[in-house]
Parts: C-alpha cells; structure tokens; sequence
C-alpha cells in the first residue's frame, strides 16, 4: 500500500518535471506568440487607417487593395535595368545606401576626432561649440548648392549633404561623452602615469565609445531621411528620385510603396546599430 | 629630515556664498616605515589631505615634501587606494593590473611587466579570478584588485581612502590582514618586498576606530570641519606583528579606543529625559 503511495508519488513528480521541462521553451513560444499578435494587430490597424483614409478621399489616395499588386511587382523583379530611367527598386535603395553609407563614413571620420578634441580640450570646445551650434539648425539641402558649385556634378554634392548631415549628432554626442569622463578613471590615469596614448586608448576611447555609437547611430538614422529629399532634388537614381519620379508618372501606388521600403531599411540600419551599441555597453 | 612632510598645508575651495576653508595649517612628519591613520568625522577634510599627497589637489598654501623633494602633482611613487575601487570597468582584473604596471615601467620586458602583475594578483588570491570584468566580481575582490594595482607599480608611499569602509566586517577583517601582509611582507618572515621592491610608509584615511588601531603605528586624530586642524597624534605602543584576537583583549587597546572616543565624541555626559 505504501509502496503503491510512493510510486504514485514519485511517477506525478516525474510527469510534474515532464511538465515543467519545456516550460521556459513555452514561455519562450508564448512570448514570441505575443509580441507577432501585437505586430500583427499595429499592421491591421495601419492598414484600416488607410483604406478609412483612402475611401474618405474619393480614392484619390489609393488603397491597400489597388496598392498592393504594384507593391508586389517592384519586389519581386528589384534588380532590373532597363536604362537610366527604368531600374528595379532594389537598384534605387542600393544607390541611395551606397550615397549614405558614404557621406556618413566621411562624416564619422571628421566627426569623431572633431567630438574627441572638443570633449578634451575647453580650447576646441570653446572655438568650436559656436560653429556647430550655429549650423547645426540648418536643413541639410540648404548646402546642395555649395556642394553643386564646388564639385560641379550631383553625385558628390548629395553625398556632401550627408556628409554635412552626418557630423553634428556625432560631433555632439561624442563632445559629450568624452567630457562626462568620472574623475575616478581620470585620477587613476594621473596617479599611475599614464601616456596619452594609453590614456587615449585605455581610458577616454572605452569610456565614449558607447556615447560615440549612439551619435553615429542617431546620425545614420537623419542620413537616411535626408537622403530621399536630396535625391528628388538631385535626380538621376535613388529612391528619393524613384518617389518624385512615381510621383510625375502619376502613380502614388508606387509612392507608397516606396514610403514602406524606405522605413523597413531604416529600421534594420537602427536596429542594426542598437545592436552593436548594446554590445559595447560596459557595467560599472 | 622625516620621509614624508606636511608644511602648514590649508586649503581653501572658492564657492558663490565665499571662501570654504577646509583645512587649516596642517602640519605633519611621518618616518619612512610608518603606519599612519588619519581619523575624524566624515567632512573634516581627511580624504582632501590625502589628495593632497598624492597630488591629485594643489593645496591653497604650504607644502608638501617627499624625501626632501616637493610633491608637484600625481605620480606612481604615491599610489593610491581610492575609496570607490576605480577600477577601469571595459578591462579584466589582469588588465587594470598590467594597463598600470605597463604604464610606470615602460622599459622592462613583457615578461617582466607579466610576472609582476601575476605575483600581485596570486598575493590577493585574484590569480584564477582574473579574466573577470570589475563588474562580474564582489566588492571585497573589487577592492583586492585595487590594492594589487597599487603594490604592482611598488610606489614608496601607499595613500589609502576608506579603503574596507564600504564591506561588510569579515570580508574587511581578512583584507587588513593582507594588506599588513603586503605592506611589511618580511615582518612574519615570509619572503622578500615583493619584485618591484618595498613600500613601507602608508597613510590611511578612515573613520573605523578599531581599524586605525589594529593597523597604525600612529593616529592623527582631526577636529570637525570646516577649518579642520590636527587635534592630537596618538602612538599605538602594541608590538607586531598584531594578532586581532590577542590585541582586542590588552588593556592598552581599551585605553587607547577610549581615548579616541573621547577626543571623537566628547566626554560621555548624562542625559536627563
């Protein structure tokens, strides 16, 4: 009878463990089911918004329904290349990222030590906080056509005004950063005498790097914005030229489409970003 | 000619309501091998007399002198225990060890620099702990690492902030004792100074009674600040090596921590409620 108890005892613990074995995958499964039924519900809503907004207008916005077949056929054939004029969508995005991804490595070149000298030196800081915060302000196109009259052809100037838009959240962050240095770390470089090239690459660099990779990364984010109004200024290639020239063909289905490219890349650049910053994220 | 000389040191910080005085013609002559605890309540300038050794603050007027030559600004030959660990969070325990090491003796080899920092660590008992980063490991092993890095660059004055104030009693008990052990390493005879040669003048700032008194040969007792002035020096008479459980029962250290209480808190009055 005992012996009967016992088993009964250890066999529900056993199919308790059974049970509770996979349970963190559950919870894993569970959360993941959550977060999909979220995204699912954000999209549906957005979608509806639209088709309310698309109807309100008489169908002068097109609707998901007639905007989807377009949105289909641009990607699903993205790397044609039919002349200057006709290019797969993939195409254009390449080109515009190949422009940003330009003027922004430019800009962090010139970025980042500019920043570094700032945060060290109350001299640079004192000379140079002015210049920036004066142009700082200024809409990036207003520079296109500095950028046409020195390199007299379209493709430099619109990577010049990423270049331009890339420098000031860098520049910023990275002042920042390297002047919120704790007095701790700057004492230890003090007492045991460090150079300054240790200081620079044991010290200052370690401890910025995380303010330095979230002004990079606020910097490609504004990039990637600026990019498609340069690019309708500019002409020629890139998705900022594919939606005004949509926009001519009279297709805003093909608008729109180009809207929801335009903010996918953007969000894989961010999280791209979020993810190397996370990395180099140091505990006290 | 003392080791280490404090000339009529004050110091002054300017502030938008006037002058704060902090310290107020501090003058001090410690011996080369002294143990020397500066005690007082919190806010009467102790830390910034330190500071003011290690160079790490300029004092508002007088000077101080180390083996006759005046202390101009930080350096390695005063190593410092700061009061928070400050140790370089992105670097292991091996690395904030070697980085200094590194630093102070450019000249010797890697392998020399190497075995350095490794005979520092094996001393704290961090050897196999130190591939960790500062933040995957206790504040008493926070605290070890930073007392190897100071031993590591064998400065010839040890400068001690609160070092143990922020640990619990037992992790606190074990690391005085290590901490005798590294400073007079021969005195219990077990072995040389160690392979960057000797330190053996230390200063501790503290506010731990039996602390100063287990550890100090003598104690600079301050007056509250601001305006914080020496109120008395008192000689610990009780022969090393000290055993903690043999000292706390003589009488000598019960005349002593009363002593201290006194001049800390006044003599005991009675309250009438």
């Amino acid at each position: 009878m005992s012996k009967q108890i016992e088993q009964s005892v250890t066999h529900s613990v056993l199919s308790v463990r059974r049970l509770t074995l996979p349970s963190h995958w559950m919870n894993g499964l569970m959360n993941g089911l959550r977060k999909a039924g979220y995204l699912i519900g954000s999209m549906t809503l957005l979608v509806l918004l639209w088709e309310v907004t698309s109807q309100l207008s008489g169908k002068a916005l097109p609707g998901p329904v007639s905007t989807l077949p377009i949105f289909w056929d641009l990607v699903s054939n993205p790397f044609y290349n039919y002349g200057p004029n006709d290019k797969g969508i993939g195409l254009q995005l390449l080109a515009s990222l190949g422009r940003v991804f330009a003027g922004f490595l430019l800009g962090a070149l010139i970025a980042v030590p500019l920043g570094i000298a700032m945060g060290v030196t109350p001299f640079c800081r004192q000379l140079f906080d002015p210049i920036v915060q004066v142009l700082r302000p200024v809409s990036p196109l207003a520079w296109f056509p500095i950028g046409l009259a020195v390199f007299h052809l379209v493709g430099p100037a619109t990577i010049f005004i990423i270049f331009i838009t890339s420098l000031w959240p860098t520049v910023v962050n990275t002042a920042f950063g390297v002047s919120s240095i704790p007095k701790d770390h700057r004492n230890v470089a003090a007492v045991f005498r460090f150079s300054k090239w240790k200081y620079l690459t044991k010290v200052l660099f370690p401890y910025s790097l995380p303010y330095i990779l979230t002004g990079l990364r606020l910097s490609l984010g504004i990039a990637w914005m600026v990019i498609v109004a340069a690019e309708m200024l500019s002409g020629g290639t890139g998705i900022g030229f594919f939606v005004w020239d949509s926009w001519n063909a009279l297709s805003l289905e093909r608008v729109i489409s180009a809207i929801v490219l335009i903010g996918l890349v953007g969000l894989v650049l961010d999280r791209g970003f979020h993810y190397i910053e996370k990395r180099f994220h140091y505990g006290g | 000619m003392s080791y280490l000389k404090l000339e009529n040191i004050s110091k002054v910080y300017p502030t938008k309501k006037g002058d704060f005085q902090v310290l107020q013609n501090i003058n001090l002559h410690i011996e080369r091998g002294e143990f020397v605890s500066l005690i007082g309540h919190s806010g009467c300038g102790k830390s910034t007399i330190l500071n003011i050794v290690a160079g790490l603050e300029k004092p508002t007027t007088g000077k101080v002198f180390l083996d006759g030559e005046p202390v101009t600004g930080p350096g390695p030959d005063r190593g410092v225990v700061f009061q928070n660990y400050s140790l370089l969070p992105w670097l292991s325990v091996w690395g904030n060890v070697y980085e200094v090491v590194d630093a102070v003796f450019p000249n010797r080899s890697q392998a020399e620099k190497k075995s350095i920092v490794e005979h520092y660590l094996s001393v704290v008992g961090l050897w196999k702990h130190r591939h960790k980063r500062p933040d995957e490991i206790s504040g008493g092993m926070k605290q070890r690492a930073a007392i190897a890095r100071a031993f590591a660059v064998g400065p010839q004055v040890l400068l001690l902030d609160e070092p143990f104030g922020a640990l619990d009693a037992l992790t606190r008990a074990t690391l005085q004792d290590e901490l005798v052990s590294l400073w007079k390493p021969t005195a219990d005879g077990n072995g040389d100074g160690g392979p960057v040669g000797g330190t053996d003048t230390v200063i501790m700032v503290t506010h731990d009674i039996d602390e100063a008194i287990l550890l100090s040969d003598r104690i600079v007792v301050m007056t509250n600040g601001p305006a914080a002035k020496v109120e008395t020096i008192i000689t610990v008479p009780i022969k090393r090596p000290r055993m903690r459980r043999e000292v706390i029962h003589q009488s000598v250290y019960n005349d002593l921590k009363d002593e201290l209480l006194e001049y800390l808190h006044g003599r005991p009055t009675v309250e009438m409620r």
